[in-house]
């Protein structure tokens, strides 16, 4: 849930509010973006957008090329070469079309191709199936991909207007994409506070490329031979990139609360002021803690949310000055590390409280545990959350935090 | 940035600060100066006497070594001839110009 806006500011954005589903929010982000080049292949639960911005580009509201490929792999190559032609690159995929780009993901991080891609997030097979899971985006977690991630279908709208400014970006340079869960994100019908086109257009600016492949005037040649002599140096200028993208974000940020009033962060804190306990979720699933929070909080007890917006580059500190002081700390992810340290989300929670735990005379940090949840889009109700602020309850109140890794909402 | 318009490859030993993003390269036609030749097996020995000038090993050579001079064949440029043999295999049978020999043995022989 975005910081909202006031009737004033939809007013000088000159927006709408319209009922959306997340996938048509996108779509409508993209038509609004006008990319130069979208190629895309669809496959559930991301389909949809694939369809509306082929209609956008069929009815003529938009003069976008877009490229009708064979499958995801191809998708990520034609918005690489297209990128690299200096031309505004967008795609959108879900689960094992991800999966199938994998390669190519690499490839258009470390050629510093500023492409924007939703990822709706699915879980991966086997076995087969379509519903919301984290794992493919997870995956490529270290790509070097920027990943913003999405509450709601507002989020999702918000997120990529600004991932093409954070994106493009020359102190950044690096693909992004804008994760929203499946289904509960891309299905689900929502009033979206929608900019005008105009605004659209003025906050995103034209897009002027560092380089192009296509100019005859200034020659460059991308994708040569990179060995043990300079590819090291080119790895640490990418990290580095990634390195400086929060402070990017933000800027970013800033701009678009400008255009809009909707204000955005790298990790949100819901009601944490006061909060003696955490729950860290992404996505979707924030909002159903967001509602326990409050309701557990009127029971008496000030528990609170942390929503980490941005995952990738990770926002340690932030994550560390809302987590440090606390008792414990819950941790929800939906993918699982399949035997490693818990979940992704939680390795990277845990890893940034132990940094803390060095630094104190005390070697504490707070307890952490990590749920693993909703995977192939198993529901998670507001039920099953209460039991997971009853378990850091438990943990605060006797010392034991007791299993390190917790199967929430499967069948024994 | 060492390497600006008009300006020149990456210095030896340049940081990570000074080179372009992603590994690109700034400058046209910079491969000239990346000799390429040193890992060959063997190579390709061009006898003038034998030679009719038809140019098919200079249309047929991957890696452009085939030096020539007012469209004639004057010899390989050995800096970036990989030694694949295709000059010698297209060379026509009633010339047979070019001889494949060892790299070692041509090196230890002085050919």
């Amino acid at each position: 849930m975005a910081g909202q806006a006031t009737a004033t500011d939809q007013k000088k954005a000159g927006g709408r509010r319209l009922a959306l589903t997340g996938n048509e929010a996108v779509a409508l982000a993209i038509r609004q973006v006008s990319p130069d080049v979208v190629a895309a292949y669809p496959i559930t639960p991301q389909t949809d957008i694939v369809q509306y911005v082929a209609s956008f580009v069929a009815d003529g509201l938009i003069d976008t090329e877009f490229v009708t490929v064979e499958s995801e792999h191809s998708a990520m190559s034609a918005v690489v070469g297209a990128a690299a032609a200096g031309a505004r690159a967008m795609t959108a995929t879900s689960a094992n079309g991800l999966a199938l780009m994998w390669e190519v993901l690499y490839i258009a991080a470390g050629l510093r191709l500023p492409v924007v891609m939703a990822v709706v997030n699915r879980a991966l097979s086997a076995p087969l199936n379509i519903h919301c899971d984290h794992s493919d985006a997870m995956g490529a977690r270290d790509s070097g991909w920027i990943q913003l991630w999405s509450e709601d279908a507002q989020e999702a709208y918000d997120n990529l207007l600004q991932a093409v400014r954070i994106a493009e970006d020359p102190r950044v340079q690096l693909p992004v994409m804008v994760c929203l869960d499946g289904f509960i994100i891309s299905h689900a019908l929502l009033n979206v506070e929608v900019i005008a086109d105009e605004a659209v257009r003025a906050f995103v600016g034209e897009y002027r490329p560092a380089y192009s492949v296509l100019d005859p005037d200034r020659p460059v040649t991308v994708g040569p031979l990179d060995l043990y002599d300079f590819y090291f140096e080119h790895k640490r200028q990418q990290a580095e990139a990634m390195r400086t993208a929060p402070e990017v974000i933000r800027e970013v940020a800033r701009d678009f609360a400008r255009v809009c009033g909707r204000g955005y962060d790298l990790v949100e804190g819901y009601r944490m002021e006061d909060a003696e306990v955490a729950v860290v979720a992404l996505g979707s699933t924030a909002g159903t803690v967001r509602h326990v929070v409050d309701v557990v909080r009127a029971e008496g007890w000030p528990v609170g949310l942390v929503k980490p917006r941005v995952f990738r580059p990770f926002p340690a500190d932030e994550m560390l000055s809302l987590l440090g002081r606390l008792g414990a700390v819950a941790v929800l992810d939906r993918s699982d590390g399949m035997a490693g340290r818990g979940g992704p989300l939680f390795a990277e929670v845990r890893s940034a409280l132990y940094r803390l735990a060095e630094g104190r005379a005390s070697g504490r940090s707070p307890v952490t545990l990590d749920f693993v949840y909703g995977l192939g889009g198993r529901d998670l109700d507001p039920v099953a959350v209460r039991r997971v602020y009853a378990r850091l309850r438990e943990v605060t109140g006797t010392g034991k935090p007791g299993p390190e890794v917790t199967y929430l909402g499967v069948r024994e | 940035m060492t390497q600006g318009e008009g300006g020149d490859l990456p210095r030896e030993g340049a940081g990570w600060r000074e080179l372009p993003p992603g590994g690109i390269i700034l400058i046209p036609g910079g491969s000239e100066r990346y000799t390429t030749g040193d890992w060959r097996t063997s190579r390709p020995v061009w006898h003038r006497e034998r030679c009719i000038q038809c140019l098919l090993c200079w249309v047929y050579c991957p890696d452009g070594a085939i030096r020539t001079e007012d469209g004639k064949v004057v010899g390989v440029d050995l800096r970036y001839c990989k030694g694949c043999g295709i000059c010698a295999a297209e060379c026509p049978d009633k010339a047979r110009a070019i001889e494949m020999v060892p790299e070692a043995r041509a090196r230890r022989e002085g050919v």
